[in-house]
């Protein structure tokens, strides 16, 4: 079936790539962006969407998402999932290895990918293990899982089994140009720890992961990563002085980049004081000040993406005690609100909040997308501005409704999602 | 904090007893009270009190404990309620039953109140907000969280000894605070009781981030800890929730935070010695001590029953006066 012949009319384009913000028209033909601005010679019309108050900007780009498929289909589907992202104005989910069985094979990232073509919403990359079932001790395939589509090796939350091995898999991912994506976490620090050690855990006696279990892990794979050269991602960053290490080696011109949840925007170690199992993150939430060093970090550009960090869960995975119960949120549905919630409360003006969802995570996965450039694909998120709403977990897209922002007001609604120039959302 | 609501009713009468923090010292002043009046009845040749007649009281227990079940049981009983005692390996549990599965099925069985003991912090109040609005809930221990009825007994103890005047009293607390939920709970209720002033004392690797943030004093030396104390609590130092290098050895802990005679003597000559027990002797206590003069651990264990009385008689009185009114 051919794509449809798109116009955009009458919204503010904010294109943080281009450096542009401004009222355009945007043309769209054969899944791409053919034009902004002014209309090709002879564009003929199938669709004309009135933007008309409204923002048009690149498909969001979510650097962590769990899609939980295969492994874990009661807590959630690619097809759930995939659908979910695309009406939050999501194209484009990256998707962790920690999936069961692990991406260690071609097969299963392939498998991964297929089922998202089915579902012909948000589009899927996905990252290959590190380690072969992310044992920690034996190196993946990873020229094969390149081959077969992974755009990146982690070992998602699993901990190396030495820093030798990290050296020899570092070494390794950069012999095929792959970007390691790390969770800056030292295991041995952090032990059976279910949030930040500090005045919280004392008082509720709950076991603490220390600020050092991410900055020692922080300065020890930066040294790896400058004797190896490999390119790194660090994700989910949760404290501020990990962010001013990666300010400091992205100076010195370490090929490294890093995000943050969007969760450690907003919430701290005092959200968990009534032991709600919502507030139960891995990587945890810190300290008022680690949460003002992440603002400052997003602010600099130390930190180029905000990611959902989405883990939706059954109801039961929640239904315990702190300590017992699966860490995370599911995400998806809030990341463009709260992200624009950042500029409503002028900690970034729209154009940079837009560059963390679209262009810096499009930049970290190396791919060409989260821009409106004429030739690349029509990845669009076209949103009111000034639509405001309650946060009611029964109504989220995503089949996991566990989220610790039930009740907050949200700012900005997708109207419509484009995924390579085919509407995959509309509102109404 | 809003455990506070969590734990009582509209009018600010007892509901659940989870946590002494939050609580405000009339709560926790009328506890001690109520605690008095069932003191004498242990030494009445007839030792019960028909108050909770026809109540069910379930002892829910996923954590090994003799001591603590068995006052809590016996506390029940002298208030005449019918007791069942449900042991539960937590690591053992069914597969597929929930912790909230256990308990909707209790419930189910009419009963009016949990005891619940828990290796994991904040159980009792995760149960709290699961149970229906006229089941009580009572913390007998909940991970390294809290104990507020082992506080509570100390607190009665510390009371009938030196009079209810907290405010002029230094009360020092040694040993393994990081880990122990005995702690937590003593230090809450002892500042909500406007204790003159309260230490603690023990290694850094003993000692959690933050701990001022409670309301203490840290001292890492006992002797000048122990200076002018009124009240020396000694933690039990609990060897199988050491996990790793927290101490070199159970001999440079004794001598330099094991209790003896001559470390005692930089507190006031009527200083009294505290022990929530099971005590390690030569560990953190020498026998000397533990069985001197000033040591008043078994008054400790015969007022657990008391208050244990008065926190279960108040939980559930209440319901009673409710249930007139409709």
């Amino acid at each position: 079936m051919p794509k449809p012949r798109i116009k955009i009319t009458g919204g503010r384009l904010v294109d943080p790539h281009n450096r542009v913000d401004d009222e355009l028209e945007l043309y769209v033909a054969d899944g791409r962006v053919v034009a902004v601005g002014e209309a090709p010679d002879g564009f003929t019309v199938d669709i004309e969407l009135d933007a008309s108050g409204l923002c048009i900007i690149p498909g969001l780009i979510d650097l962590c998402a769990r899609l939980r498929e295969p492994g874990e289909e009661f807590k959630a589907t690619i097809d759930s999932e995939c659908r979910a992202a695309a009406a939050a104005g999501i194209t484009t989910l990256c998707c962790p290895p920690d999936t069961s069985p692990v991406i260690d094979t071609p097969a299963v990232i392939e498998m991964i990918h297929h089922r998202a073509q089915q579902v012909g919403a948000a589009r899927v990359v996905g990252l290959g293990a590190l380690t072969r079932n992310l044992d920690g001790e034996h190196l993946s395939e990873m020229h094969a899982l390149k081959q077969a589509g992974c755009i990146g090796v982690s070992n998602a939350l699993t901990p190396l089994a030495s820093t030798l091995i990290q050296r020899r898999a570092f070494e390794y991912a950069a012999t095929f140009d792959l970007t390691v994506f790390l969770h800056a976490n030292d295991a041995a620090l952090s032990a059976n720890g279910c949030m930040h050690e500090g005045q919280v855990s004392t008082r509720l006696g709950l076991p603490g992961i220390p600020e050092a279990a991410e900055t020692v892990a922080v300065a020890r794979d930066l040294a790896l990563i400058q004797q190896t050269g490999v390119r790194a991602h660090f994700g989910r960053l949760t404290t501020q002085r990990a962010v001013r290490m990666v300010a400091r080696a992205q100076f010195d011109g370490a090929p490294v980049t890093a995000d943050v949840a969007i969760h450690n925007l907003y919430l701290t170690e005092l959200d968990t004081i009534e032991f709600g199992s919502d507030y139960h993150f891995i990587p945890p939430l810190r300290t008022q000040e680690d949460r003002d060093g992440l603002r400052e970090g997003l602010r600099g550009g130390t930190l180029s993406a905000i990611c959902s960090d989405h883990q939706p869960h059954e109801p039961d995975a929640k239904l315990m005690p702190f300590p017992a119960t699966e860490p995370g949120a599911s995400g998806l549905d809030s990341l463009l609100p709260l992200t624009l919630k950042l500029v409503a409360e002028k900690h970034l003006l729209l154009p940079d909040a837009v560059a963390r969802v679209t262009c810096g995570p499009a930049q970290v996965l190396n791919l060409p997308y989260g821009e409106l450039s004429v030739g690349r694909a029509a990845d669009v998120c076209i949103f009111d501005p000034g639509a405001t709403w309650r946060l009611d977990p029964g109504s989220m897209r995503s089949q996991g409704k566990n989220t610790p922002f039930r009740g907050w007001e949200m700012l900005g609604q997708v109207r419509y999602t484009l995924r390579d120039g085919d509407i995959v959302y509309s509102r109404d | 904090m809003s455990s506070t609501n969590l734990q009582t009713r509209d009018d600010g009468r007892l509901r659940h007893f989870l946590s002494t923090e939050g609580l405000s010292y009339g709560l926790l002043t009328e506890i001690l009270d109520t605690a008095e009046s069932f003191a004498g009845v242990a030494e009445q040749s007839v030792k019960k009190v028909p108050l909770l007649r026809g109540r069910t009281i379930v002892n829910l227990f996923f954590e090994a404990s003799t001591r603590t079940r068995t006052t809590f049981e016996l506390a029940a009983k002298r208030l005449s309620a019918d007791v069942l005692n449900i042991n539960i390996n937590a690591s053992a549990t069914v597969k597929g039953e929930t912790l909230l599965d256990t308990l909707r099925n209790l419930e189910a069985m009419h009963v009016d109140m949990f005891v619940v003991r828990h290796s994991d912090s904040g159980t009792a109040h995760f149960i709290a907000r699961h149970v229906q609005p006229h089941v009580s809930v009572i913390n007998a221990g909940d991970g390294r969280h809290a104990h507020p009825t082992q506080a509570m007994l100390d607190m009665f103890t510390i009371r009938r000894e030196k009079g209810a005047d907290f405010g002029r009293l230094r009360v020092a607390i040694v040993g393994d605070i990081a880990h122990s939920r005995v702690a937590r709970s003593q230090i809450h209720a002892l500042n909500l009781l406007n204790t003159g002033e309260v230490r603690i004392i023990a290694p850094r690797t003993l000692i959690p981030s933050h701990v001022e943030s409670l309301g203490v004093q840290v001292f890492h030396d006992l002797r000048e800890g122990l200076r002018d104390a009124d009240v020396v609590i000694m933690l039990r130092l609990q060897n199988e929730r050491m996990e790793g290098a927290l101490l070199p050895s159970e001999h440079e802990y004794y001598q330099l935070y094991g209790l003896t005679e001559e470390k005692l003597s930089f507190a006031r000559p009527d200083a009294i010695v505290m022990h929530p027990g099971p005590v390690n002797r030569g560990v953190e206590i020498d026998s000397q001590v533990a069985d001197g003069k000033r040591s008043v651990i078994l008054h400790q264990v015969t007022n657990g029953i008391a208050i244990r009385m008065a926190v279960m008689s108040m939980a559930i009185q209440q319901k009673q006066a409710q249930e007139k009114h409709a």
